[in-house]
């Protein structure tokens, strides 16, 4: 018998695409960002008010990815940016090949920032770099305010926490100052903005800063 | 739960140490597999019987060594190690840590018997 050292990472294929659509966003000059939540939390609808709050101003393209239908792509397409679908076809979370053939039907030339929709799921896409700046991970209200303990590695990845659907605060269980400090316990740097869709809440100040983010590295 | 691509990549991965000059048979597959790389320990073993079954991997054990994890706090210096993946110093509830391990998810080694050599 004998033994063959190996000591390879099980992911190093899509670290290693990762690595090629970080470059290829780069040359292009694009800041992309990774956006993640459980489903339903809001992260079309958080599209849709970001687009509408910068594109006057930058020149925006989205990637969604979903298990099944095209349904928000469709939403997207209707504010007037381009977009393209993946459909996972039961995959719980996009990886960097998906992305990279994405890439191929998004005009780089013309983009400045890419917002990259990933599948409803905490747990999966926090392990798959796809090449993007930064992880923006969502968490609404009417999930609670423990989902930060339960799903570490989702917010030690990210940069920046919306805190969504705060209009419903007076009707849900969720302690706002608990959720927020659980999320600093698993990353003290973390960001966190508190919006709500449906109000426009909060969605300024998110803006603002993403538009800086933008700026420094474009 | 994505084991099922887990262990694919893996079957990819092990593909390029089959030795080519000689008949063998793989008898098991080291895997290093983090407490907190969210990946289910079990439903990898499954998976990975799955996929290898038809091919010239069919029938090696996925050899799974469990890694705790554990963080290095910034503020006192002190390792430890939780269970819950909880990014907070034992010894002095700091929340500036590093991550020392955990996470990993590494073929480290596979184990080769040569066919018609004498058993």
């Amino acid at each position: 018998m004998s033994v063959i050292t190996i000591e390879r990472k099980v992911l190093e294929k899509n670290e290693a695409v990762a690595s090629h659509n970080r470059e290829l966003l780069r040359r292009h000059g694009i800041f992309a960002i990774n956006v993640v939540s459980s489903p339903g939390s809001g992260k079309t609808s958080l599209l849709e008010r970001t687009i509408a709050a910068m594109k006057q101003n930058f020149r925006i393209a989205v990637v969604e990815g979903d298990v099944q239908t095209d349904l928000d792509a469709r939403r997207i397409a209707a504010i007037g940016v381009p977009v393209v679908q993946i459909v996972t076809q039961g995959g719980c979370h996009l990886d960097a090949p998906l992305v990279k053939e994405a890439l191929q039907s998004i005009p780089l030339a013309e983009t400045q920032l890419l917002i990259i929709e990933n599948v409803g799921n905490l747990v999966c896409p926090a392990n798959y770099d796809l090449g993007e700046a930064m992880k923006v991970v969502v968490a609404s209200t009417t999930e609670g305010d423990d989902k930060p303990l339960k799903y570490p590695a989702m917010f030690r990845n990210s940069l920046a926490l919306i805190i969504n659907k705060t209009d419903l605060i007076p009707y849900v269980a969720c302690d706002l100052p608990l959720l927020r400090r659980n999320a600093l316990s698993v990353n003290p740097s973390l960001r966190i903005f508190e919006t709500s869709c449906t109000t426009g809440a909060g969605i300024e100040e998110w803006c603002g800063w993403l538009k800086e983010q933008l700026n420094r590295t474009v | 739960m994505h084991e099922l691509s887990i262990a694919q990549n893996i079957l990819d991965i092990i593909k390029d140490y089959r030795p080519s000059d000689r008949p063998s048979r793989i008898r098991t597959v080291h895997l290093q597999l983090g407490d907190q790389s969210g990946v289910v320990a079990d439903s990898l073993t499954f998976c990975f019987k799955a996929v290898t079954e038809g091919t010239m991997f069919e029938g090696a054990e996925l050899d799974i060594e469990r890694i705790p994890f554990s963080i290095r706090c910034k503020e006192c210096g002190a390792t430890t190690s939780n269970e819950a993946g909880l990014f907070r110093c034992a010894a002095c509830e700091g929340t500036e840590v590093d991550i020392v391990s955990g996470t990993e998810l590494q073929v480290a080694a596979m184990e080769i018997v040569d066919e018609g050599a004498a058993t």
